[in-house]
């Protein structure tokens, strides 16, 4: 890297993956409302998923070849891992929220239907009869009878499956600062064979659910928050998973040095938060 | 402090030619601060339009020109583009363009994710807005958007849905932005308690964005699903709670209160020292009152529902909590008074906005104070008192800020004086006209008129009747703040680089208007030139 | 330049007489009203409270601002003093406020721990909020009723309809029928609601509480002045939020008694519909007039609706279709749309009526329900 662009802090000009994002965003989000309001087929949703999948690759790529051109000083570097580090945050935020909505259906929505606490007049009068104990699918029993899945199957498998995914990605960046990039390739490969695993794994659960349990999205609170936090949280390992298979590639054609390697501590450390929300998971969803 | 003019190559100095290379593709963040500030003045004018409607609407009782849900449909859309399509992109827009300016940066950090930042809105606006041309309109449920009423919206739910993930999106690339920016590009010797408080009171601001946006996007992700996939958080058959929404809808509400006043604030503690020509009073207790405040503003959410019946304990904490706010705004507050106090005063239009915001944001302070007392909240709450009070401090409050920022700066900007005299009519026009509009809604909130009503009992009729005609005042001496605005950029008496005596702060240290690209990175800073530089 | 301010001050202050004056004449509320029980008095008096603290800081702070404004500008030749910070000033704008905000604390604290305390209640009554009506349920005496907007208004509400509100005696602030409360006792109410979140509220006792399907809220009242106390749903719940007014009678006891006999009598006779077999004409002539009070709202006099939130039913498949489909339809709702369950709202007799007129005068079909047909049909 030379001395001139070490001081200087590259700003690129004439940036057309925006506007071409924004179109992605725009065809998706117009699609998905047409779509679910039976309007349309899915077809513009489709077609607004596969121009962002264009607009990340050309922007990504884009920004590899600056990078890998040199372009980048150290403080390019830090605003980088600024922008991902806060990323990171406001899916923390995210999953608080879902969470929040876990916590609050526990302590408070369903002992309150029950009739506890300050509760007892709604129990008494609107739901007799109604035990307000967890898992619930409500007074109302929306969705009948349904069964939970044992956190000691399954999703303990899972636990395990992540957290040694989360060891092999941590080998990999040792493999990586050691210049020993057949290790760094492999462990990679090994991360994304577990995170592709856990997801299969996952769906097979939801199948499961779905026909043999009788827990769907529609079993009251308790369907609601055990598919939308299992679920956002399978799409962010799937997501988390491709990324890695990204930069697996891109150790395969050389990129990255010891010192210089942004963008694969960045996979790593979403990875390593898919993992702690699965732990939270685990424990909030399956065990307790 | 060296400038661009004498260091930067030739080429970056150019702005590029044609539209689309100008606008479309920009990365420079002067452009892009552009692109926000006359996105945020068209969407102020939309959404002002709804709002006459709605005035005119109120100016008789009966109904006279628009159908009940259409006038709630007006009410949810009118706040939505306020909020999000106004205020906060006229602060982005000025955080583009002075946050670099002012700490001595080549442009933003992310400059590529800047130009997204912006170039969402639009099209996240025009889903939102294009609802109005559908079958069943627009959403009516309120800009809180409260289930089950908004499960009712039929097929808007999901273009609102969507329309509002997506400005979220945009509001937390522009937050990761700013944060990196002002943490990473700083110039050597711009030390965090050198900074202007613009530029501290966005940082802040930045991190509540990044931290509240996501709520949001959690928030309606359930209406959405409750809407087409048969999910239960809202419903108590399924064991869920409608209130469930309302705690995370106002866990996010009430950071994003301050959302819209922190940069305000910013921007007031710039203004009032140029024309007192005397350092602000107190910068250290500015900064850490802005911090209490951001602090505070994540454990007071639930004072906007203090009549859901939640248990006694809960409505003294947030009762107490609420209440303190006004200790840190306090101090604010007089902080502003003493900086004017012994000063030598100067009363130029940003000097007059400024002083109103100090007097009529106070004034939506004070009712702030009597809504936070939760046992006269069981009155006040969801009137027009309530109107009145987030309407003294948003109009009053932030939207006066923003003119007063674009009257400080549009000489840097433009490189032009603006008419003072017509900007001395545009203010006092502006300043009786909102208090016309809006003061009299306390006395009708006190004396029983709910809000959101398209029709009202006789007994309301004067006070509406004035409000609606200080509303068209107010809505059209704005129209005098376009032309005023538009015709400083097409020309006008020149201006210095300094512009205003009294200003501190490098963005003066630059010719006016700044050149395309202002500074070379790692320059370093003249304490002398900055406002906080070595006072303390 | 001063001669200008000095103008604009003039026409500032011309303008204020201009408004206040006739304001003042008409003697225009302009104040929370004290109310009518200890409660709307402790809120009030908490308010004046809060309100004068709030006025009296103003004048400090802004008559400070004031006299800087007038006096250290530079025109005056004033030169800038150079302090930009005192520890001492920040402590004591601190430490104040705090001691302030504890002087209103404690009697917030005390009124609101009073407010949140229903002990020792003499009666309790149900209070339902619908899209856009409410039922009161004595729950006591077993008896209850619908509470709409009344008729003159209902009339002059309407778009274009010529009425001038101003000639409507308590326009938007009436209904058919009050709830009836006796004064002196203290009365418990337990608020709900069967679609949306409304919220209940009359200004003269002091709160609103919100009413929110699936659970039950508390709130308590002692009225302690017969009277009738005017209010209206406080909380968005779509098209007709702003026309579902609250109306509350407060009467002697004895008055009560009367009232409470009388309304156990209608009840006999209302049981005594239900078992009878109806006429078609009085069923069309009955039906007629529920359908004008209780669905013109949203379906329209004329039976268009405003689709697609509200359908037409002019030759719909419902409408036409099986008559248990319809009197399901009208009997429980239908959920997810704004199409409430009327069971729980009107009886037998009058839901037969309704379906009668519906299907005659939408449908064109020629048939007679009973309130019999009505009991018969279940939820499925």
């Amino acid at each position: 890297m030379s001395q001139a662009t070490e001081s200087t802090y590259y700003v690129p000009h004439l940036a057309k993956w925006p506007i071409v994002g924004s179109v992605g965003l725009t065809l998706a989000a117009v699609g998905g409302a047409l779509y679910l309001n039976g309007d349309t087929g899915p077809w513009l949703l489709y077609a607004g998923l596969a121009v962002i999948v264009y607009m990340m690759f050309g922007w990504f790529g884009e920004v590899i070849a600056e990078s890998e051109g040199g372009m980048y000083n150290q403080r390019v570097d830090t605003s980088f891992r600024m922008g991902m580090i806060w990323f990171i945050f406001s899916e923390v935020m995210f999953f608080a929220v879902f969470f929040g909505a876990l916590f609050y259906a526990r302590m408070f929505s369903v002992p309150w239907l029950g009739g506890e606490g300050t509760g007892y007049a709604t129990g008494a009068l609107l739901w007799q009869g109604y035990e307000g104990v967890w898992p619930t699918n409500g007074p109302a029993n929306l969705g009948g009878e349904f069964e939970t899945i044992p956190a000691f199957g399954l999703p303990l498998i899972n636990t395990l499956i992540l957290l040694t995914s989360g060891l092999t990605v941590t080998l990999a960046h040792h493999a990586l600062k050691k210049s020993n990039r057949r290790a760094l390739v492999g462990w990679l490969l090994a991360t994304v064979v577990l995170g592709f695993t856990f997801v299969y794994l996952q769906a097979t659960e939801y199948i499961e659910a779905y026909h043999e349990l009788n827990l769907t999205l529609g079993s009251g609170i308790y369907g609601s928050t055990f598919f939308m936090l299992t679920g956002f949280h399978g799409l962010h390992v799937t997501l988390g998973a491709i990324m890695l298979l990204v930069i697996a590639i891109r150790a395969m054609r050389g990129h990255f040095t010891p010192e210089h390697h942004f963008a694969f501590e960045a996979v790593a450390w979403y990875w390593h938060f898919v993992d702690v929300v699965w732990l939270a998971l685990f424990i909030f969803v399956y065990i307790l | 402090m060296s400038h661009a003019t004498t260091h930067e190559h030739d080429h970056h100095d150019e702005k590029p030619k044609g539209f689309v290379k100008r606008w479309l593709l920009t990365t420079n963040h002067k452009d892009i601060g552009t692109l926000y500030l006359i996105f945020a003045l068209i969407m102020f004018f939309i959404g002002g339009a709804m709002a006459l409607i709605i005035r005119l609407e109120l100016f008789q009782p009966g109904l006279q020109f628009v159908q009940p849900d259409f006038f709630n449909q007006l009410t949810t859309v009118h706040a939505l583009a306020m909020i999000f399509g106004a205020v906060m992109p006229a602060f982005v827009g000025l955080a583009n363009w002075m946050i670099p300016m002012m700490i001595g940066a080549p442009d933003m950090a992310l400059p590529r994710m800047n130009n997204w930042s912006f170039w969402i809105m639009p099209f996240a606006f025009a889903i939102l807005l294009s609802t109005f041309f559908m079958d069943g309109g627009a959403p009516a449920a309120g800009w809180t958007m409260y289930p089950p009423l908004v499960l009712q919206g039929g097929k808007n739910v999901a273009f609102m849905v969507f329309a509002i993930h997506l400005m979220g999106i945009s509001s937390i690339m522009g937050a990761i932005n700013i944060i990196a920016t002002v943490l990473n590009m700083r110039a050597p010797g711009m030390d965090f308690l050198k900074m202007p408080l613009f530029v501290w009171t966005w940082l802040i601001t930045a991190f509540l964005l990044i931290a509240v946006m996501p709520v949001l996007a959690g928030a309606v992700t359930m209406i959405l699903t409750d809407h087409y996939f048969g999910t239960s958080f809202f419903n108590a058959a399924g064991g869920g709670d409608p209130v469930l929404y309302q705690h995370i809808f106002w866990f996010f509400g009430h950071p994003e209160v301050y959302i819209l006043i922190l940069p305000a604030f910013g921007v007031i503690s710039e203004i009032i020292p140029a024309f007192a020509r005397k350092p602000l009073f107190g910068y250290t207790a500015m900064v850490y009152a802005t911090a209490s405040i951001a602090f505070l503003s994540f454990i007071v959410w639930a004072h906007h529902m203090f009549t859901v019946g939640m248990p006694l304990g809960g409505e003294l904490f947030f009762m107490y909590a609420t209440m303190l706010i006004a200790i840190p705004t306090g101090v604010k507050i007089f902080n502003w008074v003493s900086t004017m106090w012994q000063g030598a005063m100067t009363f130029e239009a940003p000097m007059l906005w400024a002083i109103a915001f100090v007097v009529l944001f106070t004034i939506g302070g004070f009712s702030g104070i009597m809504l936070a007392i939760a046992p006269a909240d069981f009155q006040y709450h969801d009137t027009y008192f309530v109107v009145a009070h987030f309407h003294y401090v948003l109009v009053t409050g932030a939207v006066f800020a923003i003119i007063a920022a674009v009257y400080y700066w549009l000489p840097k900007w433009t490189g032009h004086m603006y008419d003072e005299k017509l900007a001395k009519w545009h203010f006092w026009l502006s300043v009786i006209s909102v208090n016309v509009l809006f003061f009299p809604q306390h006395f009708l909130g006190l004396a029983g008129m709910p809000r959101r009503i398209p029709d009202y009992a006789t007994q309301f009729v004067e006070f509406n009747m004035i409000s609606s005609i200080g509303a068209f005042v107010f809505g059209f001496s704005q129209l005098l703040f376009v032309y005023l605005v538009w015709k400083t950029a097409k020309g006008g008496e020149k201006a210095s680089s300094r512009v205003w005596k009294g200003a501190k702060g490098l963005e003066w240290t630059v010719p006016s208007p700044a050149p395309h690209h202002t500074f070379q990175d790692n320059a370093p800073v003249n304490d002398a030139d900055l406002a906080h530089g070595s006072a303390h | 330049m001063t001669t200008h301010r000095i103008r604009s001050a003039f026409y500032f202050l011309i303008f204020l007489m201009a408004v206040w004056l006739p304001a003042a004449q008409a003697e225009l509320a302009l104040n929370l009203s004290e109310g009518v029980t200890e409660f709307s008095r402790d809120v009030y008096q908490l308010h004046m409270i809060v309100l004068w603290i709030c006025v009296a800081i103003g004048v400090v702070v802004f008559g400070a601002m004031i006299y800087s404004i007038a006096k250290h500008r530079k025109s005056k030749g004033n030169k800038p003093a150079q302090f930009s910070h005192s520890t001492k000033a920040e402590v004591i704008w601190t430490i104040i406020p705090i001691i302030i905000l504890i002087v209103m604390a404690f009697p917030a604290t005390r009124v609101l721990i009073k407010m949140e305390d229903p002990k020792d209640m003499d009666m309790t009554i149900k209070i339902t909020g619908y899209q856009w009506k409410w039922r009161y349920d004595y729950l006591d005496e077993g008896f209850g009723f619908l509470s709409t907007l009344d008729r003159k208004s209902n009339l002059a509400r309407q778009p274009d309809s010529g009425i001038d509100p101003e000639t409507v005696p308590n326009y938007l602030l009436d209904v058919d029928n009050p709830l009836v409360v006796p004064v002196n006792t203290k009365i418990r109410f337990l608020l709900t609601a069967d679609d949306v979140i409304h919220s209940w509220w009359v200004p003269a006792l002091g709160w609103k509480r919100d009413a929110i399907p699936g659970f039950i809220n508390q709130a308590w009242t002692e009225i302690l002045k017969p009277g009738v106390y005017r209010g209206q749903c406080a909380e968005l719940c779509g098209k007709d939020h702003g026309f579902m007014p609250v109306v509350v009678k407060a009467v002697s006891k004895e008055e009560y008694r009367q009232w409470v006999a009388q309304m156990k009598g209608e009840q006999v006779q209302q049981a005594k519909m239900d078992q009878k077999t109806w006429s078609k004409a009085d069923l069309m002539a009955k039906g007629q007039e529920i359908f004008e009070t209780q669905c013109a709202s949203c379906h329209q006099k004329n039976g268009q609706g405003m689709p697609p939130a509200f359908p037409s039913l002019v030759d719909s498949a419902t409408v036409k279709g099986s008559l248990e489909g319809l009197i399901h339809t009208v009997k429980f709702g239908r959920p997810g749309t704004a199409m409430s369950a009327f069971g729980n709202i009107l009886t037998d007799s009058d839901l037969a009526a309704v379906v009668t007129y519906v299907r005659n005068a939408f449908g064109q079909r020629d048939d007679t329900v009973q309130p019999q047909d009505v009991a018969a049909v279940t939820q499925s």
